[in-house]
């Protein structure tokens, strides 16, 4: 059986090769959301997220709501939405502020550590152990420069382990906040898709599409976005091992030499940016920071961070997805803060001059696969110059599918596991 | 003028849904809400057909084009929107529009939308504000959609003729997760 199990996924994914039908199987899609979703590191959400003791916010991991809370304590808890007495929801509102959670069924209250305080009428409950029915919590909860993950077990690789060198890409984006800090307070849109959720992931580090299916906005827009996915672009795609991926622009941005060109500016358009970044990490550095701008990474399994925005992937089925995005801010610069939002707003969510036309690019998708011949997808573009940077990752050219097959190298051994 | 005017009454929650702070007109100038609703309606056809420069035509030159999420009330300036556009990105949106290579509206959506319940609003300047309700049916590639919205307008006179300083759609669904919202709503 085992080995069948093995041979079965080692068929479906070759190298540069995928069958279809993990993007539409049902049964493959449940069998992810036990083995990806509900057993490795999952993003949640961000800490200014919650910024106030008893702060809530509903968030999910795959396609199961999780209450991410600042308890009491001023400790972040992922707690499980279920009344453990029949499976009520204990909270419907989407976020507040409460110290504790009383189920509408039969009154059971909680705290918002989890602990079941009390039920109605406790004489009915005799030698009840209160402190074995409080709400179920994720597994492991850890947190990386702000960002909340969730982990489903026990067992397994810690955080940092899970990230490698991902963590990397990170820290690049906190250190484009004059604080080393950013937050994530200005809510998200929610882009519903009919789209299996790996069509995403694929797609975040995918420089081989920009220059057709954004050709729209880049040749009314004056961008400088197209120059770093054409044919003889220096940005380069990198694997950092564990699924996770980016696109690395710096050698662009260094060729450039020019602070904040990266986001399509000057240093005199954002002097009080500028000051306080030179404040904070002295001139040389900051120079540098602003030269090679905000990184631009897909973190394994559904977290993009891309440069000024993040998205959240949310699979709901094999064939339908959310993409929550939301602008970054950076934690008291107010100047690059709302040109953050509004260059976030004009590209991504439902109406977004970006994300609209990739979003039709994942549903037309889907729908090909339907087309049953060929079986498989093709993914060996640059596989020939696929080659490791100084720090043993691989690499290869921005327009390479270099992400799309490390993802899936990864899938394969999460997925052969029993 | 109270004897004139209603506010929303409610929850918080349906204040959060409806809109805070609306005064509603209880009399009106038949002439005038003629001509608001008969703007409307044109304004409503050139979405339906994409016909994208007479709908920009439409705009005053400090317009503001909002679709909010989340809520009714939301603050544009800090909160994620949908759309919250100024002339110039307006124009941008149009301008991708008429490349012919904006692949979710290529080809273009199919558009009949209804609009109603118009009721005139108490104005704090010269505008004219006016809300009603908006249904819009879209068929699409992927497949059938209907939008709801409640949606306000200001309107300005302009040597003569109707022109739209504002615009504010509040889908009814715009707390949740929607699918691709690319047409002209
Ligand atoms: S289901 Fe929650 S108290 Fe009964
Ligand atoms: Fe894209």
């Amino acid at each position: 059986m085992e080995q069948y199990a093995h041979s079965k996924w080692k068929k479906l994914i070759q190298p540069g090769l995928v069958h279809g039908s993990l993007y539409y199987d049902e049964e493959i899609f449940k069998e992810e959301v036990e083995k990806i979703w509900f057993r490795t590191w999952v993003y949640v959400g961000h800490v200014s997220e919650v910024p106030n003791v008893n702060d809530f916010v509903t968030k999910t991991i795959g396609p199961m709501p999780v209450l991410m809370v600042r308890d009491r304590n001023n400790e972040i808890q992922l707690l499980l939405n279920r009344c453990p007495h029949r499976g009520n929801a204990v909270c419907v509102q989407e976020k507040g502020n409460r110290a504790r959670f009383t189920c509408p069924y039969h009154s059971w209250t909680f705290s918002n550590t989890g602990d079941l305080i009390n039920y109605a009428f406790p004489d009915g409950y005799q030698g009840t152990d209160k402190s074995k029915l409080g709400l179920a919590k994720v597994a492991r909860i850890a947190i990386y420069r702000g960002f909340v993950f969730g982990c489903m077990t026990e067992e397994g690789p810690t955080l940092e382990e899970h990230l490698g060198g991902a963590k990397r890409a990170i820290d690049q984006l906190c250190d484009n906040s004059p604080t080393g800090e950013i937050e994530i307070s200005a809510g998200f849109l929610r882009h519903r898709t009919r789209a299996n959720w790996k069509f995403i992931l694929e797609n975040e580090c995918d420089g081989y599409h920009p220059g057709f299916v954004h050709s729209s906005i880049f040749s009314v827009a004056d961008s400088a976005i197209g120059s770093l996915y054409g044919s003889d672009a220096v940005a380069v795609t990198r694997s950092f091992g564990n699924g996770h991926t980016e696109v690395d622009p710096r050698p662009e941005f260094r060729r450039r030499d020019e602070p904040l060109s990266w986001f399509g500016t000057s240093a005199d358009r954002l002097p009080d940016y500028t000051r306080q970044m030179n404040e904070a990490y002295g001139e040389e550095r900051a120079r540098q920071i602003m030269i090679d701008g905000a990184p631009h990474v897909m973190i394994f399994p559904n977290l993009f961070i891309a440069e000024i925005q993040i998205f959240v992937i949310q699979p709901v089925s094999a064939n339908e997805s959310i993409q929550h995005s939301t602008a970054i801010q950076f934690k008291g610069a107010p100047d690059i803060n709302r040109r953050l939002r509004q260059q976030t707003m004009g590209s991504v969510g439902p109406a977004g001059f970006l994300l609209a036309d990739d979003t039709e690019m994942y549903e037309r998708n889907q729908r090909g696969l339907e087309i049953r011949n060929p079986e498989y997808l093709y993914l060996k573009r640059g596989e020939h110059r696929e080659r490791r940077d100084e720090d043993g990752f691989l690499i290869g050219h921005s327009t390479d599918d270099l992400p799309s097959r490390e993802i899936w190298r990864h899938y394969l051994s999460i997925m052969e596991a029993q | 003028m109270a004897a004139e005017e209603t506010v929303i009454d409610g929850p918080d929650i349906l204040k959060e849904w409806v809109g805070k702070g609306r005064v509603f007109s209880k009399s009106f100038d038949q002439e005038l809400y003629h001509e608001v609703q008969q703007f409307v309606f044109r304004e409503a056809r050139l979405q339906d057909i994409h016909d994208y420069d007479a709908w920009e035509d439409l705009w005053t030159d400090d317009a503001i084009y909002w679709v909010p999420a989340n809520g009714t009330d939301t603050d544009p300036e800090r909160d994620m929107s949908l759309i919250y556009d100024n002339r110039s990105r307006i124009s941008l949106r149009i301008r991708q529009l008429k490349t012919g290579r904006r692949h979710s509206q290529t080809p273009p959506s199919q558009l009949a939308r209804v609009i109603s319940n118009f009721e005139l609003i108490k104005s704090d300047n010269n505008d004219i504000k006016v809300m009603c309700n908006a249904q819009i049916f879209e068929t699409n590639l992927r497949g059938d959609t209907m939008w709801a919205s409640r949606t306000e307008y200001s309107l300005r006179h302009i040597n003569g003729e109707l022109k739209m300083a504002y615009k504010k759609v509040v889908l009814i669904n715009n707390n949740k997760p929607i699918f691709t919202l690319s047409f002209l709503v």
